[in-house]
């Protein structure tokens, strides 16, 4: 009998000895089995039940007394398409994505190339002043900005004024409002996209960067020639997780604009929030967050089919 | 070759001017913080206060009820660890044991991650609701209490502790807890801080969800409870910006202190 063998035949006679509970069969099962509850509680059966109840008049009184609680089929979605603030909250939700993604995966880009371009200490040190943003909490950042974009004593319409400009209605005019909302969101959203790529970055073997060098080649024929095109991957990921981040787009607005003026920031998602949670319509909620799924899905699902189809 | 030497310098330059600008709402918060309300309205606004005083943190603490937010969020962020240790248990299951269903529940951990909470949000209250877990701490802290992107990290990290090690603790008689607490959980320190801070950070910045479960005062976290003081923006920017400092300040300290393991979290999260 081999080691391995004679290994193995004592551990299943050891196995036999142990309590049910302990068999190795058991144990994996026992190990997922409460994180598992928790993720198929509450996004598995959490998709169902958002099915199901948006084809359903539930709202604060059917909450009280689930027997009012009525199937009206399809008339959510209905109503929704027929609700001009739906179309506007799509089309903001279309704005913030097309301002904010390129954006983000741009800057960010460069950021991290910048960050990535010497070893020393002092850019080390700088990685995490852009890092900072990411992790600090939204309503902090929120008031923080609010402060700052205030129009009769806020830094930013002061600054306006030293070189003679008039102030601004950052928050209060409708399509400024739109992207003073959308520049905190991109400030705070650089940080988590700059660490991505800095890792793909720091993952380039620095020979093909010698190798350059050796033929003479620029620092942004370098940039251009290796670093983009390796950072393919990178840049494809950070693309589509931005994408998605944005298509959720809340926080901001709701904290910094609650939506207004006159909806001019309200997102999809903010308007799912206030449909289900200020009116209390939670099938009709329901009913517009599964149209947000079905979009979010189908553009992430376009992404990757293009990518798969274009190889690399 | 003079340019070449003279680059590193301009980048750095541009990088250190980029990051003045990012921290600056930062620096802006605490010194605005420490202003008397009378100086917060002057025009020009100061950058640097004239006088300091700390009165608006001590307001938020005798005048509003952030001893009771900011315990709150700390129970909350106990909660999550519970949840941490799910995730490790789950982590090691995926990594070190065959089972039946092994590659589909492990398909199902990582499709999670792509449902948006716009779609979990009623739902998950109408759950917490017939569970009776509305407006209670443990409500707030069941919908993120077990992160999937957490089990990944972990099941990559403990793919590569070696089976012969394992299999050595088997022979020698110890029992699957015991190889769980005493040989993974230690091998797998670094994988457990980067999942400790992520926790943190989670339970700390958490929003929505105690916006939406908690509706009572009593159970306010310090997120919602600076959301309040929002409400009240032209009345008061230093009590506001009191608030958003004892809400980021704990925040920047674990991130200095674990900055390390954050990034590497982060970076395992990307691209592997």
């Amino acid at each position: 009998m081999t080691v391995t063998a004679a290994r193995n035949d004592l551990r299943s006679r050891m196995v036999a000895f142990r309590p049910p509970w302990q068999r190795a069969t058991l144990v994996p099962y026992v190990l997922v089995g409460p994180a598992l509850l928790c993720l198929v509680t509450f996004s598995v059966l959490s998709i169902l039940v958002a099915v199901v109840v948006s084809l359903t008049n539930l709202d604060i009184g059917g909450l009280a007394n689930y027997g009012q609680v009525r199937f009206i089929g399809l008339r959510n979605y209905q109503t929704m398409f027929g609700d001009p603030a739906f179309w506007e909250a799509l089309g903001n939700t279309a704005f913030f994505v097309i301002v904010g993604v390129p954006t983000l995966v741009i800057g960010s880009l460069i950021i991290a190339i910048a960050l990535n371009f010497s070893r020393s200490w002092i850019f080390r040190a700088l990685r995490a002043f852009y890092f900072v943003p990411a992790i600090t909490a939204i309503v902090a950042i929120s008031l923080i900005w609010g402060n700052l974009y205030n129009s009769q004593f806020g830094l930013l319409n002061y600054l306006l004024s030293l070189i003679g400009r008039d102030p601004v209605q950052w928050l209060t005019d409708p399509t400024i409002a739109k992207f003073s909302v959308a520049l905190v969101a991109i400030w705070r959203g650089s940080g988590l996209d700059i660490i991505i790529f800095l890792a793909a970055l720091q993952a380039i073997p620095p020979e093909y960067y010698e190798a350059a060098s050796v033929d003479g080649a620029t620092e942004w024929q370098k940039i251009f020639r290796i670093t983009v095109p390796l950072m393919r991957f990178a840049i494809f990921f950070v693309t589509v997780t931005t994408l998605i981040n944005w298509m959720q787009f809340f926080d901001e607005p709701y904290v910094l604009t609650r939506g207004g003026p006159v909806h001019a920031t309200t997102s999809m998602s903010l308007y799912i929030y206030q449909q289900g949670f200020s009116y209390n319509e939670f099938g009709f909620a329901s009913a517009a967050s599964i149209v947000l799924f079905a979009i979010i899905a189908v553009v992430t699902g376009l992404q990757l089919r293009a990518r798969l189809g274009g190889d690399a | 070759m003079v340019r070449r030497r003279a680059t590193p310098f301009v980048v750095g330059a541009l990088l250190a001017a980029g990051a003045v600008l990012t921290a600056f709402p930062f620096f802006w918060m605490i010194t605005t913080s420490l202003k008397p309300l009378a100086e917060s309205y002057t025009y020009p606004p100061s950058v640097i206060p004239s006088t300091t005083t700390l009165n608006s943190y001590l307001r938020l603490f005798n005048d509003f009820d952030f001893g009771r937010y900011l315990v709150n969020t700390i129970v909350v962020v106990l909660i999550g660890f519970v949840g941490l240790s799910f995730v490790a248990m789950a982590g090691y299951a995926f990594a070190k044991f065959r089972f039946r269903g092994k590659s589909v529940l492990f398909m199902l951990v990582l499709s999670t991650m792509m449902v948006p909470i716009q779609v979990t949000m009623i739902p998950t209250y109408l759950i917490l609701n017939s569970l009776q877990l509305t407006n209670t701490l443990v409500g707030i802290a069941l919908p993120t209490l077990v992160s999937a992107f957490n089990i990944f990290l972990f099941r990559q990290f403990m793919t590569t502790i070696p089976d012969e090690l394992l299999e050595a603790a088997r022979l020698d008689g110890a029992g699957e807890l015991r190889i769980l607490w005493s040989i993974v959980l230690p091998i797998s320190k670094p994988i457990l801080a980067v999942g400790g801070v992520l926790t943190f950070i989670t339970g700390w910045n958490s929003f929505i969800w105690p916006l939406i479960i908690a509706n009572d005062q009593q159970n306010y976290t310090l997120s919602v409870g600076i959301s309040l003081l929002s409400k009240q923006l032209a009345i008061n920017p230093p009590l506001q910006m009191a608030g958003a400092s004892l809400m980021v300040v704990p925040i920047v300290i674990v991130f200095v202190i674990f900055q390390r393991y954050i990034v590497q979290g982060f970076t395992m999260s990307g691209l592997k």
